[in-house]
């Protein structure tokens, strides 16, 4: 029984928080959403430096041959600051390339950081749904996975994925498309003919998202198995779920500390019980998603049958903690909270926008039922 | 990262397995066909069966070896709690004696008391109960108001009351907390005693529970004499000696992991096993937000176990386990029993016990508030509520009073 980070681990999250602390991402998010984008900060060139752009993909290609919860950590020190990075869309497309034994030709670039990729999120199916599928762009009903169709030596991808993260400007696209109504692992270069992204912002100005339109696009059908397809999306969920987690701690501790130093009626607002009780709840969530992720990075190769729902709970918790977190980091400060100036809006902003992107936090919920409706009957 | 044995583990963990093997031909059989029923043949049968846990090295594992134990660590009394589970035979009986009473009295006990008390206590001979709470003492346990006073020949007399002791209609111990000076501030005058449950004037009453049943029990102490051998940890040394006995309750949570049955698995296979309310987006939505925080649950147990075998004791964060833990099973009932309707409240229903239990289980090893207001102190380092109890002797505190009528 080991579920202690390791010190490699621990000196993985130090660096990294140690590199994201060189740069003011809060008050960029806040500029970026007066209009000015250019405020953001490149950050892949301090993620190239810290080789976490490889942080998946086998050493034998360059990569650092980590793991999940390894992603996880980095993901967390990205949430803490909400940095703008391109991981959470870079690290599944590699995870799905490593995964195939015909694109290893692609990884190396990848990497290193010198090309960068975006994971088209296709979700696989569940025990009501039977169809792959994507996000809208707008409303419940989610339209089917892109359709590929068989070519001379490569294959023609069509298809419309909107709100895909980190698509602007990636260099290759990395998701799932059905071939003859099987589902095969595709990779698109970006810049090819059919391929179009156009680049949205919606309420997060640290968050690039895309809509991404495919027409016949020319695409390399990978031989990646099923497994990792599906992993691709799960993988996402429990990345997007750290990186909430990793915003909860911060929203956490500086509520803690306004709540320690504020005083009302002669008291500091934090010896309330209703103040006192309501940061509590904040830490038993953020304390169960923790808990969440080291099931999600344990089952992911210690018990892969389990990844699913380890991830599903993971982004369910997390999605629900931050938006917990942000409300109450707003309400413990007062109006002051909910003011412009402040950094709890930039929380409150990110809680809104991640819990619904890559399929919503509330489908992750509903997943996590379905997958012990099926453990249930298999029993 | 991993959830695996060591060598050396995975070695105990065969050992014990080999024996339960071939001896659970004694243990006795509590469900199904052939079941027990008569309360007193079901505790005979438990207290053989510890003391044969106890032989095989399964019971008391972290005790020294001394007294009886193992000398091991933690992680090995889990294993050996797994592979009783695994075996489908019942555990010690006296879990609250083994697991934190008499790890206090081997901290705090005199060489004496060890050397009477924790032979048969290990094998099931003596079992043990905890006399610390009162009707006006839980969450505030300094509040003990069940008075010793010492006599001029060094015994001591007995009165007041305790209450939720679970164990006691059939304990030959009680740890018993009582204050002892009640002129000085509350958590300065009390002492830890060891009662003789079958002394003169000591009373146990049964206390039925919402579910009908009795898992609990009052004792009343009407003048009880206690000779001065009965003092666990020096007079006046209460509240420390106590500290210790709630840091092992801490272990034995952490180590119980989901405990009581309260996980996922079992209220989805409920669900499941409908067929409307399985494909319900309004239930799935709720079952899996209840079931995955106890997922957390199971993995916050793996986090502790971790941290137990590195050496580092549970802090009062545990107590958020718990709060997840009854809050989640209290959402669950209420989901089955809307999806199931009226038969889920029959008197003979599983769900009808857990429904009836969960209240009350709120309030188990202190209040919801109070745990939060630990963890909040504690933990978060947040500012304490202002005390009015403070360095005023108990005598003048109003709490001396009791509960209202």
């Amino acid at each position: 029984m080991n579920l202690a980070l390791s010190d490699e681990q621990v000196f993985l999250r130090e660096a990294a928080r140690g590199a994201l602390s060189r740069f003011k991402t809060l008050e960029a998010a806040r500029e970026a959403l007066d209009g000015d984008a250019a405020a953001m900060p490149d950050l892949w060139p301090t993620a190239k430096e810290a080789g976490w752009p490889g942080l998946l993909i086998d050493e034998s290609h360059g990569g650092a041959g980590l793991d999940a919860f390894d992603a996880m950590l980095v993901l967390g020190e990205c949430g803490r600051v909400i940095a703008g990075i391109q991981l959470l869309g870079h690290l599944p497309a590699t995870a799905i390339l490593n995964a195939s034994p015909n694109a290893v030709s692609l990884l190396d670039d990848l990497a290193t950081g010198e090309r960068r990729a975006a994971y088209l999120p296709v979700s696989p199916p569940g025990d009501l749904e039977d169809r792959w599928s994507v996000d809208p762009a707008r409303g419940a009903g989610r339209p089917g996975a892109p359709v590929a169709v068989a070519g001379d030596g490569q294959a023609r991808v069509s298809g419309e994925l909107a709100f895909v993260p980190d698509a602007p400007g990636a260099d290759l696209l990395v998701g799932v498309a059905l071939l003859d109504g099987r589902p095969v692992g595709v990779a698109i270069e970006g810049a090819a003919d059919g391929v179009s992204v156009q680049a949205v912002q919606r309420y997060d100005a640290t968050r690039a998202l895309g809509h991404v339109s495919l027409k016949d696009a020319p695409a390399t059908v990978l031989d990646a198995p099923v497994e990792a397809l599906a992993g691709a999306w799960h993988l996402a969920q429990a990345l997007i779920a750290a990186e909430s987690l990793g915003s909860v701690e911060t929203a956490l501790d500086v509520s803690v500390a306004y709540a320690k130093e504020r005083h009302t009626f002669g008291r500091a607002i934090g010896s309330y019980q209703a103040v006192k009780h309501s940061l509590t709840e904040v830490l038993r969530q953020l304390d169960n998603g923790r808990s969440l992720l080291y099931y999600a990075g344990w089952a992911r190769n210690g018990a892969p049958l389990e990844f699913p729902l380890a991830a599903s709970a993971a982004r369910s918790v997390g999605g629900r903690a931050l938006d917990l977190a942000a409300r109450t980091m707003i309400s413990v400060h007062g109006g002051i909270g909910a003011t412009w100036e402040h950094d709890a809006p930039l929380y409150f902003r990110r809680a809104q926008l991640s819990r619904r992107l890559l399929g919503g936090t509330s489908a992750a919920t509903d997943r996590v039922a379905g997958e012990l409706i099926v453990q249930a009957d298999a029993a | 990262m991993d959830l695996d044995d060591t060598p050396e583990q995975a070695a105990h963990r065969a050992q014990v397995r080999g024996w339960l093997e071939e001896n659970r031909q004694y243990a006795p059989v509590l469900q199904g066909p052939g079941a027990l029923e008569d309360e007193a043949e079901i505790v005979a049968a438990r207290r053989a069966w510890q003391g044969k846990l106890a032989e095989g090295g399964l019971a008391g594992v972290t005790w020294p070896k001394e007294y009886g134990g193992q000398g091991l660590g933690p992680i090995e009394q889990v294993m050996c709690n797994q592979e009783i589970a695994r075996a489908k035979v019942p555990g010690i009986l006296d879990a609250i004696g083994v697991g934190m009473l008499g790890p206090t009295i081997i901290a705090h006990g005199e060489e004496e008391q060890k050397s009477r008390y924790l032979g048969p206590m290990l094998h099931g001979d003596e079992v043990w109960c905890q006399l610390f709470s009162e009707p006006a003492a839980g969450s505030d346990l300094a509040a003990v108001q069940t008075r010793a006073r010492l006599q001029d020949d060094g015994s001591w007399r007995l009165t007041g009351q305790k209450v939720w002791t679970t164990n006691a209609q059939f304990a030959s111990y009680g740890l018993l907390l009582a204050r002892t000076d009640a002129d000085v501030p509350k958590h300065k005058g009390m002492t830890m005693f060891i009662v003789p449950m079958d002394a003169e004037g000591v009373t146990v009453r049964g206390l039925r529970q919402i579910s009908g049943e009795a898992e609990f029990n009052e004792v009343f102490f009407d003048d009880v004499e206690l000779d001065a051998g009965a003092v666990v940890g020096g007079v006046g040394n209460g509240w420390g000696t106590a500290l210790t006995t709630l840091m092992f309750e801490r272990v034995t949570i952490g180590l119980g992991g989901e405990g009581m049955g309260y996980n996922s698995t079992r209220f989805a296979t409920a669900i499941a096993a409908d067929e409307h309310a399985r494909r319900d987006p309004e239930v799935r939505h709720q079952l899996g937000e209840i079931a995955s925080e106890l997922l957390a649950v199971r993995f916050t147990g793996y986090r502790t176990l971790t941290a137990l075998q590195k050496g580092q004791i549970p802090g009062p964060e545990a107590g958020l386990a718990k709060v997840t833990i009854v809050n989640g099973a209290i959402k669950a009932g209420e989901l089955i029993a809307d999806i199931v309707g009226p038969d889920a409240l029959a008197e003979s229903s599983d769900w009808a016990y857990m429904i009836s239990f969960l209240p009350g289980l709120k309030s188990a090893g202190g209040t919801e508030e109070i745990l939060r207001n630990t963890i909040g102190e504690r933990v978060l380092g947040l500012p304490p509520e202002p005390r009015l109890d403070k360095g005023i002797p108990f005598s003048e505190l109003r709490s001396k009073e009791g509960a209202p009528a």
